[in-house]
């Protein structure tokens, strides 16, 4: 089976209209070769997972500044789940206060980026990431 | 594929229908296995092809016309086709920011695709994809191709009907007579119907369409104004779409179209399959000292080429 590019989904769920980040990052994984669907802000649970399902991603990236991922990220992952996309590697960033890090992982996340992360680490991580997971499904 | 695969996809299981359109991007034993199992399911969708330059509204519009369709209770399937990079072969698929209102219908199936270094203004796969959406029950399949700039021609070849989408103050009436993507037009939509300057587009695409002598039974392509972002004028371009399929079909269009579109899908899978076999046969070092030799003009590209092809 020949390797497709990384296919990644970056949205922003909640309410906050900030999407800068969200597009810098989505430009950097571009030039880092990958497949990136932007679908923007205001993303409900709902419409990240069934985007990630049509679109049959590899990866979904949350951008987050409203403090709201703590309601939030448990949902996504349980729409997610409900689309039996659990193998989907799951990474944010945005505010994520370093308290919260370790919930954010507990729930399902492979990588948390907070401001200042270059977006080489990001692309880096994500492809180790998705070698890693179409390493356990070639086997 | 195996027979459970297949029921879910022709189900319209949309796990099933992604994972399909994954193995036919990948191309290669994959592809093929997915379109054996599918294609006798298909050809029964009817393909609107939307294209016209970046940033006339063609998401937008696709989005409106999608919701109309919607509306009749007909399943639409959506493939949205933006560029790949030529430098990092990455590539920004941003079309279904403009499909939100889209959103938690089981009737609709929306995919991105990139064109992975195909030009044309189609990927190579998109025309599987379709086949893919078709024999999952999508009763009607819109294709929006890349921002088209006049020579991406290869969505009439792949569409029942093709829309050309333009916006007001692209161009003068010259623009309008050039050979290409004017052409290929069965619906020509101004769309941006509330800026300056819509009447004098109308006015071009119009002079250009009573200039083209008709023959009996021809079909003159109407001009439709729009506004996608209120959805203004979209029932009007659905209208036209039945208009146009009831016209294929009283003229057994739809036939000789479908005979074309498959000659051409044939030549295009001999020529890559044919190239695939002969770079298998040739080591990378060769075409490296064929370069070297082409730029030191010692050969030229032609006996090169000969050379190449030579060795199969």
């Amino acid at each position: 089976m020949a390797d497709r590019p990384i296919r990644v989904l970056v949205a922003k769920p909640g309410l906050d209209g900030h999407d800068r980040g969200a597009k810098v990052v989505a430009r950097a994984l571009r030039d880092a070769g990958m497949e990136v669907i932007y679908t923007g802000i205001r993303q409900t649970p709902e419409m990240i997972a069934e985007a990630a399902l049509q679109e049959d991603v590899d990866v979904v990236g949350l951008s987050i500044l409203s403090g709201a991922h703590r309601d939030l990220f448990p949902r996504i992952v349980e729409q997610m789940n409900k689309r039996q996309l659990d193998d989907v590697v799951l990474v944010c960033g945005g505010i994520i206060p370093d308290d919260d890090i370790p919930t954010v992982k507990a729930m399902g996340f492979a990588g948390v980026f907070g401001p200042g992360t270059s977006t080489q680490t990001i692309a880096a991580f994500i492809r180790d990431q998705v070698a890693r997971r179409r390493g356990v499904h070639a086997a | 594929m195996n027979p459970e695969a297949v029921a879910q996809l022709r189900a319209g299981n949309p796990r099933a229908v992604a994972r399909a359109i994954s193995a036919v991007e990948r191309g290669g034993a994959e592809a093929r296995a997915v379109i054996a199992a599918i294609f006798r399911f298909t050809g029964r969708a009817h393909i609107v092809g939307v294209t016209g330059a970046p940033g006339t509204g063609k998401s937008t519009l696709v989005n409106e016309i999608a919701k109309q369709y919607r509306r009749r209770g007909t399943r639409v399937g959506i493939v949205a086709v933006d560029p790949t990079s030529p430098f990092s072969g990455g590539a920004l698929l941003g079309d279904r920011l403009r499909m939100q209102d889209l959103f938690g219908d089981g009737g609709v199936f929306i995919r991105s695709m990139a064109t992975r270094g195909s030009l044309g203004g189609l990927a190579a796969a998109t025309s599987d994809a379709v086949k893919v959406l078709d024999a999952a029950g999508f009763e009607i399949v819109l294709v929006e191709t890349v921002g088209a700039g006049q020579n991406e021609v290869e969505i009439a070849q792949n569409a029942h009907t093709t829309i050309v989408v333009e916006a007001p103050g692209m161009g003068d009436d010259i623009q309008a007579i050039k050979a290409g993507i004017m052409e290929i037009a069965d619906l020509l939509i101004v769309n941006k119907a509330d800026h300056d300057e819509v009447s004098a587009t109308v006015a071009a695409l119009e002079m250009n369409l009573n200039l083209k002598p008709k023959a009996e039974n021809d079909w003159r392509p109407p001009v439709l104004k729009t506004i996608a972002t209120t959805g203004e004028g979209v029932a009007d371009v659905v209208e036209w779409i039945g208009k146009h399929r009831a016209y294929l079909e009283a003229n057994h269009l739809l036939e000789a179209r479908e005979r074309a579109r498959f000659r051409a899908e044939l030549e295009m899978v001999v020529q890559r399959e044919l190239m695939v076999r002969l770079l298998r046969g040739v080591n990378g070092t060769k075409i490296e000292t064929l370069v070297e030799k082409i730029a030191t003009r010692e050969v030229d590209v032609y006996q090169a080429a000969q050379n190449l092809i030579g060795d199969m």
